[in-house]
This record gives C-alpha cells, sequence and structure tokens, in this order.
C-alpha cells in the first residue's frame, strides 16, 4: 500500500485522522497516487489538482524522500520507497498566511 | 413561536446563529469548516432544513457543502465547475483580453420550488445550476456567450457574479448582476440575456452610460413588487419600476452613496436599506459612525439608524452578501462586517444589538425563519 501525507485541512475533509493509504496498480506515479486518493476519497476531488487542467494547485507541494517532485512530470515514477510504501507521498501546503 | 436561523459565512469558517421570534437570545454554533472561506451559505425556501454552502481555500480551490438538518451535519458534493465550450476573453485590469477562468462560487441560489435545484453564481462571471442536489453542476452559458462578455471587466474583488434573484412571480425570468459588467435579466430560463443598465453612470467608464462595464455591487427585489429592483452600485443608489429596463438615481440625501449592501424590507415594499461607506478606497463608515440608512419611501429621503450601532472609531466595512431580512411580523434586519460584527435589529431597523462580537470577517449573511 502506498502511504500519502495529506494537509490538515484535507483530512478533515476527507474525514480521516492520518495518513491514508491506497492502491495503486501499475507505475507509481504523482497522478496514479492523486487519481487513487480521489477515487477512495472523492470529497478531495480538484483540491489538490485543478479540476479541468489537472495541473497542481499553485499553494500545493509534492515532496517524498526528501525530494521537492513537484515540478517533475506527473506521468515520471516515484521512488521505489513510495511505491513500496516505505516513505510517504507528502502533500504539502505551501507556509502562507492569511 | 418561528424562530430564526442566520447563516453567516466568514473568511474562516462559518456560523450558524439561532434564535426564538423574540430574537434577543442567540445560539452560535461554529466555525463548521474553520480555515475555510465560506462566500456564501443560503436555505432553500422549499425545504429550509436543506442548506448549500460554498467553501473555498487558496490552497484547495472550491469544494461545495450541503446539509439536509439545517446546518447540524454537512456532506461535501460536486465542486467541478466546467465553463460550457470555448471560454474566450473578457477584458483584464489593463483592457487586454484575459481568458476566463474558474476561481469561486461567490453566490448560490437555491430554486424557489426545489430543494434539488440550485443556481450558482461564479468567478470569473458566468451562471451555474444544478439539478441534483449540489452533485453535479452545469453551465448556463447564454449569459457569458450573450455577446458583451469580452467587454466585462473584473472590479477589485474579481469579476464575479454576485447576486441572483429568482422572480416569484414569472418562473423564466431571473436577474443577476457582475462586478463590473452590471444587471442583466433572462425573461426564458436563463437561455438568453439582456443588459439592463439603461440609466447608470459610472464616470470610471471611457462612456460612462456605456450597456455593459458598470460595477454593480447588490441588487434587491421585494416579492409583492417583481419589476421593482433596488441597487447599490459602486456609487450611487438606484432603482427601477420596469424590470431594469431603466434605473433613476434615489440617493437623496445619504450622506454618501458608495456602499455594497442593498435590501428591502419584508412586508413594505418601498422601505429599503442601505449602509453607506465612505468611498471606494476608505472601505469604513463616514466619520466613524456605523449608520444603517432606511428609506421608507422607496429612496431620496434617507435617516439614519444609529440606536445599538457604534458612534465613534468604527471603520469596518460590509460586504455586498452581508445583509438579510427575515419574514417574521417584525421584520428583522441582519448585516455582518468586516470586524467579525453581526448586527441584528427586530424592529426593522429602530434598535440594534450585536449577536456576535468577534467572527473572522463576515462575508455573507442570510437569514431563514423557522416554524
Amino acid at each position: 500500500m502506498i502511504r500519502v501525507e495529506l494537509p490538515a485541512h484535507l483530512r478533515t475533509l476527507a474525514g480521516v485522522d492520518g495518513d491514508v493509504e491506497v492502491e495503486v496498480v501499475g507505475p507509481v506515479t504523482q497522478r496514479t497516487i492523486l487519481d487513487a486518493v480521489e477515487a477512495k476519497y472523492p470529497a478531495l476531488s480538484g483540491t489538490m489538482r485543478d479540476h479541468i487542467t489537472r495541473a497542481r494547485r499553485p499553494f500545493l507541494r509534492f515532496f517524498a524522500c526528501e525530494q521537492d517532485l513537484s515540478h517533475e512530470s506527473p506521468d515520471a515514477p516515484l521512488p521505489d520507497a513510495v511505491a513500496r510504501g516505505a516513505e510517504p507521498f507528502m502533500v504539502v501546503g505551501a507556509i502562507a498566511g492569511g | 413561536m418561528s424562530g430564526v436561523r442566520v447563516l453567516v459565512g466568514t473568511r474562516k469558517g462559518a456560523f450558524i446563529l439561532t434564535a426564538d421570534g423574540r430574537r434577543d437570545k442567540w445560539d452560535v454554533a461554529g466555525p463548521h469548516f474553520g480555515g475555510w472561506e465560506m462566500y456564501h451559505l443560503k436555505g432553500s425556501p422549499a425545504d429550509p432544513n436543506r442548506l448549500y454552502a460554498s467553501q473555498s481555500s487558496g490552497w484547495f480551490g472550491q469544494t461545495m457543502q450541503r446539509s439536509t438538518d439545517g446546518g447540524k451535519t454537512w456532506e461535501t458534493v460536486g465542486n467541478k465547475f466546467a465553463y460550457d465550450g470555448a471560454t474566450g476573453t473578457h477584458q483584464w485590469y489593463d483592457g487586454t483580453p484575459h481568458p476566463w477562468e474558474f476561481k469561486r462560487v461567490w453566490h448560490l441560489e437555491p430554486s424557489l420550488t426545489d430543494p434539488d435545484t440550485v443556481y450558482a453564481g461564479v468567478e470569473d462571471a458566468a451562471l451555474f445550476r444544478s439539478t441534483d442536489g449540489g452533485q453535479s453542476w452545469s453551465e448556463l452559458p447564454g449569459l457569458r456567450t450573450h455577446g458583451t462578455g469580452s467587454k466585462w471587466q473584473p472590479g477589485a474583488g474579481g469579476l464575479c457574479l454576485h447576486t441572483i434573484l429568482l422572480d416569484p412571480s414569472q418562473r423564466d425570468r431571473m436577474f443577476i448582476a457582475i462586478s463590473a459588467a452590471g444587471a442583466f435579466r433572462s425573461d426564458d430560463g436563463a437561455k438568453s440575456w439582456k443588459p439592463i443598465n439603461k440609466g447608470l453612470y459610472s464616470k470610471y467608464l471611457p462612456e460612462p452610460t456605456a450597456e455593459v462595464g458598470h460595477c454593480v455591487h447588490r441588487i434587491a427585489q421585494h416579492r409583492a413588487r417583481p419589476n421593482t429592483l433596488f441597487m447599490q452600485k459602486h456609487w450611487d443608489v438606484m432603482r427601477t419600476d420596469d424590470a431594469g429596463d431603466n434605473w433613476t438615481k434615489i440617493s437623496g440625501n445619504l450622506p454618501t452613496d458608495f456602499g455594497f449592501v442593498i435590501d428591502v424590507h419584508a412586508h413594505e415594499p418601498e422601505t429599503i436599506y442601505v449602509v453607506p461607506i465612505k468611498s471606494d478606497s476608505e472601505h469604513y463608515p463616514p466619520d466613524g459612525k456605523l449608520r444603517v440608512y432606511r428609506s421608507k419611501t422607496g429612496g431620496n429621503e434617507w435617516e439614519a439608524l444609529t440606536n445599538g450601532l457604534p458612534q465613534e472609531d468604527c471603520y469596518v466595512n460590509v460586504l455586498r452578501d452581508a445583509m438579510a431580512i427575515d419574514s417574521l411580523d417584525s421584520c428583522g434586519v441582519y448585516f455582518g462586517t468586516t470586524g467579525g460584527q453581526v448586527y441584528a435589529s427586530a424592529d426593522a431597523g429602530n434598535t440594534w444589538k450585536a449577536i456576535v462580537h468577534d467572527l473572522p470577517p463576515v462575508l455573507s449573511v442570510e437569514v431563514q425563519t423557522t416554524p
């Protein structure tokens, strides 16, 4: 299972307390993980990626294995540690006030 | 005894304030959706326990919420707002073409008869409708594509469709308003639209009497006189008695005719309320005195209502969706401020009391009269 760490507001929206786990069949990429998260938690659809363009929301970043993967292709394979569930795929809200 | 339920949207969550018909003791519930911008909440006239709420965030975009128990519990519903077909462009602040981009839902207007049907006014300006309780949304593209859209431009708050009025006497008639495009009317169930801005004068436009481009802040209607509309424009308070075909200025003796809100007494169609704001760059009341102005003559002659409102050192604003009227026999008037106060009057504005003092900045106020 792949572990996904969500910002607090998205955990509330999804109705979960901690990390979520999803199963991905095939290549493990940003796109396939987010597709799986949205399928399991429909309330999160459109909150991490724009509904229409599928682009990452600009105030969110994607981290894993101490790397910022935000600007990688959504179809690029993620580190093996993420695919094995050893490390989480992290959806991180930008630090911004207001 | 009848009661009231006040739905308050703020910059950091939603609050539900309830009282019995005396409206002197209030229960405060919330925050719901703490940390999220709640632009608007509104209940269905056909089923008062059916509420819809617009929830948005700079981080996570737009989400939508629905309640079937008067706001005790909520469920997330559909948030996909896709423009119908090619979007084209509107004017950007500098006059250059800018593609239409969905940003958020400003206003929700449930159908007068069907709890599952609700209209949404969005930024960039367009009108959407759901007929399945908010699960899915479709644009009613006749408004955005009717021909003047390329001339619309955003106000400081964005190119927002912020007002939707459903005519209680003619099922297929509705009115909407957009900053900064103006007011529009449809007589065929939102298929086609007509700009209704004749009589408006906006000195910030190269052609001050242009067909579109006016920064309308709010329009209001009394159910008993659906052809009469009242408007708070960027500057100027206006009225029409022919469903928007012609507007006349009714600012009269107001200390300033800039402002955002306007509303109509529940039982007196010629009694209207505004909250004058000093200017378009000074978004606070003149002289540091928070005053609601009431006209009992449909405009021009206004009286200041001050009893219970702060009359010194008050520099809050009252945003366009932040005034509401209940329908109890002694008409209640409510408004919220950017300072986090929600004021209520149970006697048509003669006296006021703050229900709450310290909420986050208030974006919207709606009220329901409950059995």
